[in-house]
């Protein structure tokens, strides 16, 4: 009886849709609109010839958002909860036909490897020689830097679970020991690149020691805070690093020796091929996609070592490690400084591939952009941040593609300026439909019987 | 006034593995435990119980080194160490630990958390269990062997080559762990997330992953807390197990009585952070201030209490 008099109560719910209601909702958020556009967007500001301020008033615009606003709202207010039940179930697909491909991980692994290796072949083919370097160079190589620099973050955050907003730091350490070492003691690339890692593992160490007793938020705005510290050191120590205005002349690396250039005592020369710039960039693929795998294979084989699932322990609860006799000061710094490490080893990568480097590289934008990858793969797994590096990264270069908009917008239209709103609204996206990140299982380090994934629900994410 | 006649260390000649002494811990202006001594016997259960807010759990927080004490000493004595000269020499000296013939004595008190447990050997377990959820059965277990599998990878390097030492320390720390699942009938479970268990077993999870540690002395608070009658009458099995045949102290906190009077052989009575009985459990049984302290009665009317019971 109960039952069926709530059945009856909840088909009157849907069939009186409340409309002045919602018509009032949208209405309000027209008018919320309208008063928040009214300081920042109304009007445009210019200078006038005698410097004075000009306001253009820009009503149209205005009420053009406004409108959208009201629409929108309006919209989501009728059609809302079909859509949202339809994009949830759109994830949740998305989601299971992906989850089956990890029984299928070791066959996936190698056609994934077998598509890298085959990557800058198939842009030359694609592309020809000349279109090849774009997707060479801007994805292939710059993707590669972003995986190597997420896996190396995934190690401090998604494992460790320290929240560390200064990773760019170690980006910079690395960089800048190359450049300097190249350019002042004529170090070669091969002997910079580990020593690069050295030494922003021995910054992460350094780092660490003070910060590591703080915890969540605490440890966010410090880590944040050493990463602009190391940013404005380079900025203003301008006789060591010559300041704002950067580094150039770092040596690009050579291939044993080789260098990639159009002499006799070439690369191309010694292999008797036709000089192109293409071999260098090769290189340079080849190059960052072994670093990056290593990367991923020092990970991979930390996880299943005492010191990764103290590391996850960690991240799950702290009081309860202490308690175990673990070492938690130890085991965060072998964290945070083999993370560095890897970040150190990209900045020298970085700091070769362009021959140039300046503080304006190394941002706090950059970090953010880092952690955003890792965040958005699924905090702790490998193949999400891989993939969350690709989307986002490919992303944004995919921007620069779209230049056949302008014949939309108009030809001031820029679509790479819109880079930071979709990075947010991929934020927010995420956030209401997969707030775990992409991939959110967590892999067992060790298995008694039967490997089976851990749901991300019971899975902690760490406080510091 | 009728008093008990019963010998309150009846069969209790033991020597103790911990001693506390004057412990007293102030938050700002509250004394949660206030001048308490006691020993905990060497292969024995020893129970700490006490009204709510008593200060049972500050007490074992103070063992555990995860509160400093405002005053007082606490000596563990491992591996036969016994009570002499020696802890009031260490005591003088601002060392935390010191070796006497084959064991050790160790300064609590000085020691922080994670040293308490790795080379006092104390390990605990939480009021609110504090598993690692979203890691295996298992995993929780290894994660407990931490200390001697990290030593034994090389501090990781030997462990990143795959080198064979560390592979069979690791298949010799998964054998351990089977065989303490084994004992709590959770080895079918080892590959489930920890957090995915029934409460009962998440308790006796945690008490195994205590003992993974290889403690001499092993603090429980309150393991008994929400389980049913089955689950607490297999506890009570483990623990005497975990005491007889791994040679293991207990001191635990309980406010369950089945459990406490069934398994210690000795229990502290503590009110308001201060000690108002010690003894067998034959004893606290019949303590009129106990019994005054548990029914909530005041001062003048323990007297009554008393003669009403000897009626
Ligand atoms: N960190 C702290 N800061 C301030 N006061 C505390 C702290 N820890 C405990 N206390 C206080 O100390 C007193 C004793 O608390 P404690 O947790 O030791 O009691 P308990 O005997 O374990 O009680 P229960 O049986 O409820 O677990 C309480 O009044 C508590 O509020
Ligand atoms: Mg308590």
């Amino acid at each position: 009886m109960a039952e069926a008099e709530a059945k009856r109560v909840a088909s009157d719910e849907r069939a009186a849709f409340d409309w002045l209601g919602a018509l009032r909702d949208a209405g309000f958020l027209g008018l919320l609109t309208l008063g928040l556009s009214f300081p920042i967007i109304a009007f445009r500001t210019r200078q006038d010839l005698w410097q004075g301020l000009v306001l253009d008033p820009r009503w149209e615009l205005v009420t053009v958002l406004v409108a959208i606003a009201f629409t929108a709202r309006f919209c989501w207010l009728v059609f809302g909860n079909r859509l949202a039940g339809g994009v949830q179930s759109l994830a949740e697909r998305v989601g299971s036909t992906l989850s089956p491909l990890k029984s299928y991980t070791a066959t996936f692994r190698l056609v994934g490897l077998a598509w890298l290796i085959a990557y800058p072949f198939l842009a030359v083919l694609f592309a020809g020689p000349g279109g090849a370097l774009k997707w060479i160079d801007n994805f292939g190589i710059q993707i590669l830097i972003y995986v190597m620099l997420g896996w190396g973050l995934n190690i401090v955050v998604g494992l460790a679970g320290l929240l560390d907003l200064g990773y760019v730091a170690f980006y910079a350490v690395g960089a800048y020991s190359t450049a300097l070492l190249s350019t002042y003691f004529g170090f070669s690339f091969w002997l910079c690149l580990p020593l690069a890692g050295i030494f922003a593992a021995l910054w992460g160490i350094l780092l660490g020691f003070p910060v590591l007793r703080l915890r969540g938020d605490y440890l966010a705005i410090v880590t944040l805070a050493f990463g602009e510290i190391i940013r404005l050191v380079l900025i203003n120590w301008v006789e060591l690093t010559n300041g704002a205005a950067g580094i150039s002349g770092i040596p690009r690396p050579t291939f044993f020796g080789l260098p990639f250039n159009a002499s006799d005592e070439g690369f191309a020369a010694f292999f008797g091929l036709q000089f192109t710039p293409l071999h260098r960039l090769f290189f340079l693929f080849y190059l960052i996609l072994l670093l990056a795998l290593l990367t991923n294979w020092v990970t991979i084989r930390l996880r299943r070592l005492p010191i990764g699932r103290a590391w996850e322990a960690l991240r799950e609860d702290e009081i309860a490690c202490r308690s175990l006799g673990i070492d938690t000061v130890t085991t965060k710094l072998t964290a945070f400084s083999i993370g560095a490490m890897f970040g150190g080893i990209a900045g020298a990568f970085f700091a070769a591939r362009l021959g140039f480097i300046s503080p304006k590289s190394f941002e706090f934008m950059e970090s953010a952009v880092i952690l955003s990858i890792v965040v958005l793969g699924g905090m702790g797994s490998q193949i999400g941040v891989a993939i969350a590096a690709v989307v986002m990264i490919g992303g944004t270069e995919m921007l620069r593609e779209l230049v056949w908009l302008k014949a939309i917008f108009g030809a001031g239209f820029d679509p790479t300026q819109y880079r930071m709103l979709l990075f947010g609204m991929a934020m927010v996206a995420m956030m209401v439909w997969r707030p775990r990140g992409l991939i959110s299982k967590r892999e067992p380090s060790i298995v008694l019987h039967e490997k089976r994934a851990i749901g991300g629900e019971l899975v902690k994410e760490g406080q510091g | 006034m009728a008093a008990p006649a019963i010998d309150p260390n009846a069969g209790l000649d033991a020597e103790p593995i911990l001693r506390v002494e004057h412990l007293t811990m102030r938050f700002g202006g509250l004394v949660a435990v206030n001048d308490l001594s006691f020993d905990v016997a060497r292969g024995q259960i020893t129970a700490l119980i006490g009204p709510n807010g008593a200060g049972k759990t500050t007490v074992f927080n103070c063992i555990t080194g995860f509160y400093k004490p405002s005053s007082g000493r606490i000596v563990l004595m491992s591996d036969g160490a016994l009570p002499g000269p020696a802890i009031d020499a260490l005591t003088d000296t601002s060392m935390r630990s010191r070796r006497v013939g084959d064991g050790g004595i160790y300064l609590l008190e000085r020691m922080p958390d994670s040293e308490i447990a790795a080379q006092a050997r104390v390990a605990r377990t939480f009021q609110n269990i504090r598993l690692f959820t979203g890691m295996t059965v298992l995993e929780n277990l290894i994660v407990a062997q931490h200390n001697w599998l990290n030593r034994a990878s090389g501090y990781s390097l030997l462990g990143l080559v795959g080198a064979k030492s560390f592979r069979d320390a690791e298949a010799r720390a998964v054998e351990i762990a089977v065989a303490w699942l084994d004992r709590i009938g959770l080895k079918g479970r080892a590959d489930d997330p920890a957090g995915a268990l029934p409460y009962g077993d998440q308790r006796r999870l945690e008490i195994v992953r205590a003992m993974c540690t290889g403690p001499v002395l092993l603090c429980l608070d309150e393991p008994a807390a929400g389980l049913n009658p089955r689950e607490s009458a297999e506890l009570n099995e483990l623990l005497l197990s975990i005491r007889d045949s791994n040679g293991t102290s207990l001191l635990l906190i309980e406010h369950d009585m089945s459990v406490v009077m069934e398994i210690s052989d000795h229990i502290i009575v503590l009110e308001y952070g201060k000690k108002i009985s010690d003894g067998t459990p034959e004893y606290i049984k019949n303590d009129p201030k106990v019994i005054a302290a548990y029914l909530g009665v005041e001062d003048e009317e323990v007297d009554d209490a008393a003669a009403e019971l000897d009626q």
